[in-house]
């Protein structure tokens, strides 16, 4: 075992911020949850308490009908931005008086760099490409991703979390955004930068980059185990496995939704639950097709003279 | 000593006396300069500490009036925000200067781009701090946009009344991200050239308009007329694109930011404020909600 690449990728003047995200994202996920854990425990206490629950204040701040609800901005929040300010420029002073902007060799087209790495926040996406082509990987999931963002408003309609930190009221959703941006997004990108190597080959910590490194990797496509060969065939055949897919999980996520989540179903009207259910399947895509790369060294599973999937 | 005709030219007896005001109105303004009309001229209330004037000191100020007059006490503890839209916001005016300062001294034309960057480096008096600077802060204003949503997330304020908002947010995330992009090409160095190339490869691969994806070619998609050619400016990654990247991050983008930041601010202002710390709902009061409607 030998750290030394993985000192040098860590010490990359260009990777200090994903070192930094690395630290301050469990850092946020614990000082968030912290607040969630009492507003629970003030919830559930309530929920047991109807009496108690007419009078409280229902915050677990501290407390004083005295108090005013509200504060002047100036001073209070005014000083506040203020402050922050100062310390932000003087972190930033120390992070650029130590700490130099990285500047390759002049632009050369004929000398490709390898790895040719794109900035750390791009590369959940370039480690999609290891799974997916260029028009899926590159075109359709970062629309997918911005357009289902957009889309959570109009499809969570629980009136419950509006403005305060809880866990047990919105399981599900946060939950469900957490696994999509810590594990396909963040974990993917901080793959892609401590893990991937030249080739975009796989070198674990612990491993010193080989340029010359050679993997005889066997890609399969799906049709090729079951002896397919008619370009037509393969192509009816991948159409009908992938799209079987997508049916056979939007079925399964809507039976489990159904079974284990009848208030979800119940409260959501049939277009924001079809979205829901298409987003989510969407979602899931991304780990089988890495699953089934990884594990199985299979690329494709639709091919057609047009695209492949 | 009055003088006894209004047409009368002032002695030299009127003169002092001027003096001696100048003098008295001096001590007098220095011991209170908050008093003085200039003060009043620029600051339209006064500054005893009252609430009206702690409300007009916001309210009256073009900078500061984006802030109501009075917020949520719980909402000023760092525990609910973490700061991190704020401190976004700040980033990006760090990130405005310092751009403006390295804009004097650099040519998008391949020429004169990587020599510029040098030049900055090595010889213009804070050149490199500056650089450092912009890169270091558009790294920083990635991380606090992502932590930003991941919080507003957590508290659920996407919710109603705040849907739309939260789509500007995500619409200023995806800018911020392109900023970042459009900038990584202006050293004209092997790193921003080969991230830009990977990613621009990309756009070859668009269903329907890339000449690589797919229906591309089956409609007359070429190198030389799909989105990839109209992002670079040509069919590789060279002087039209740089100049491209320097106008999309200099300029288009910038203003596209500005303008949805605009609309994020003043509907905070408008959707009620910041959302929280709210009051705790019961998931007992739902139910009885959806019976009375």
């Amino acid at each position: 075992m030998d750290f030394q690449q993985l000192w040098e990728i860590t010490t990359l003047p260009d990777n200090i911020p994903i070192v930094l995200l690395g630290i301050l994202t469990p850092f946020f996920l614990w000082y968030g949850f912290r607040e969630a854990v009492k507003n629970d425990r003030l919830i559930a206490q309530l929920e047991a308490d109807p009496a108690l629950a007419k009078t409280h204040h229902r915050k677990h701040q501290p407390y004083h009908p005295a108090w005013d609800k509200t504060v002047h901005v100036w001073p209070y929040l005014l000083r506040i931005e203020f402050l922050a300010c100062l310390a932000v420029t003087a972190f930033l002073i120390l992070w650029a008086v130590y700490f130099n902007a990285p500047l390759e060799e002049p632009a050369d087209p004929t000398l490709t760099m390898n790895p040719a790495k794109a900035p750390w926040y791009f590369l959940g996406l370039q480690e999609m490409l290891v799974y997916f082509d260029p028009w899926i990987a590159g075109v359709i999931l970062p629309n997918v991703i911005v357009v289902g963002l957009m889309a959570i408003p109009y499809m969570d309609t629980s009136p419950l979390g509006n403005g305060y930190y809880t866990w047990k009221q919105r399981k599900f959703a946060i939950g469900g955004f957490m696994f999509g941006y810590l594990v396909l997004w963040l974990a993917l990108a901080f793959l892609g930068t401590f893990v991937r190597g030249p080739g975009w080959m796989i070198f674990w910590p612990g491993e010193i980059w080989d340029h010359h490194r050679v993997v005889h990797e066997v890609n399969v496509h799906l049709h090729e185990l079951f002896g397919l060969t008619d370009t037509l065939q393969i192509a009816i055949f991948g159409g009908v496995a992938t799209i079987g897919f997508l049916a056979a999980a939007g079925g399964a996520t809507d039976f489990a939704l159904r079974k284990y989540k009848p208030e979800l179903f119940r409260k959501m009207n049939i277009v924001q639950y079809v979205h829901m259910v298409g987003f989510l399947v969407i979602m899931a895509a991304l780990p089988v097709k890495m699953v089934l790369k990884l594990a199985f060294g299979i690329k494709y599973v639709w091919v057609t003279p047009w695209f492949n999937v | 000593m009055v003088p006894k005709n209004e047409l009368d030219t002032p002695g030299l007896g009127e003169v002092v006396e001027k003096v001696q005001e100048a003098k008295d109105l001096h001590l007098k303004w220095l011991k209170n300069p908050f008093e003085t009309e200039l003060w009043r001229s620029i600051f339209r209330h006064k500054v005893d500490d009252a609430p009206r004037n702690r409300s007009l000191a916001v309210l009256s100020n073009v900078f500061l009036h984006l802030h109501p007059a009075k917020v949520n006490r719980d909402a000023v503890r760092y525990t609910f925000t973490w700061g991190m839209g704020g401190i976004t916001f700040y980033l990006f005016l760090v990130l405005t200067f310092t751009g403006v300062a390295l804009m004097f001294y650099y040519h998008p034309t391949k020429a004169d781009a990587f020599r510029d960057i040098l030049y900055l480096k090595n010889d213009v008096p804070f050149g490199n701090f500056m650089r450092n600077m912009h890169r270091w802060a558009a790294h920083a204003m990635i991380i606090t946009v992502w932590t930003h949503q991941m919080r507003v997330f957590m508290t659920g304020s996407y919710k109603p009344p705040r849907e739309f908002n939260w789509n500007v947010g995500v619409i200023l995330l995806l800018v911020t991200m392109l900023l970042s992009f459009t900038g990584y090409l202006l050293p004209d160095d092997q790193l921003g050239f080969w991230a830009v190339t990977v990613g621009t490869n990309m756009a070859r691969a668009t269903p329907l308009i890339g000449h690589e994806g797919p229906l591309g070619p089956e409609i007359g998609a070429t190198a030389f007329n799909d989105i990839r050619f109209a992002m670079l400016g040509g069919s590789i990654v060279d002087a039209n694109a740089l100049l491209r990247a320097y106008i999309w991050h200099c300029v288009a983008l910038p203003l596209v930011a500005g303008i949805f930041m605009i609309v994020h601010f003043w509907r905070i202002r408008k959707d009620g404020s910041i959302s929280g710390p709210a009051p705790v709902m019961l998931a007992s009061e739902v139910k009885t909600a959806k019976g009375r409607r």
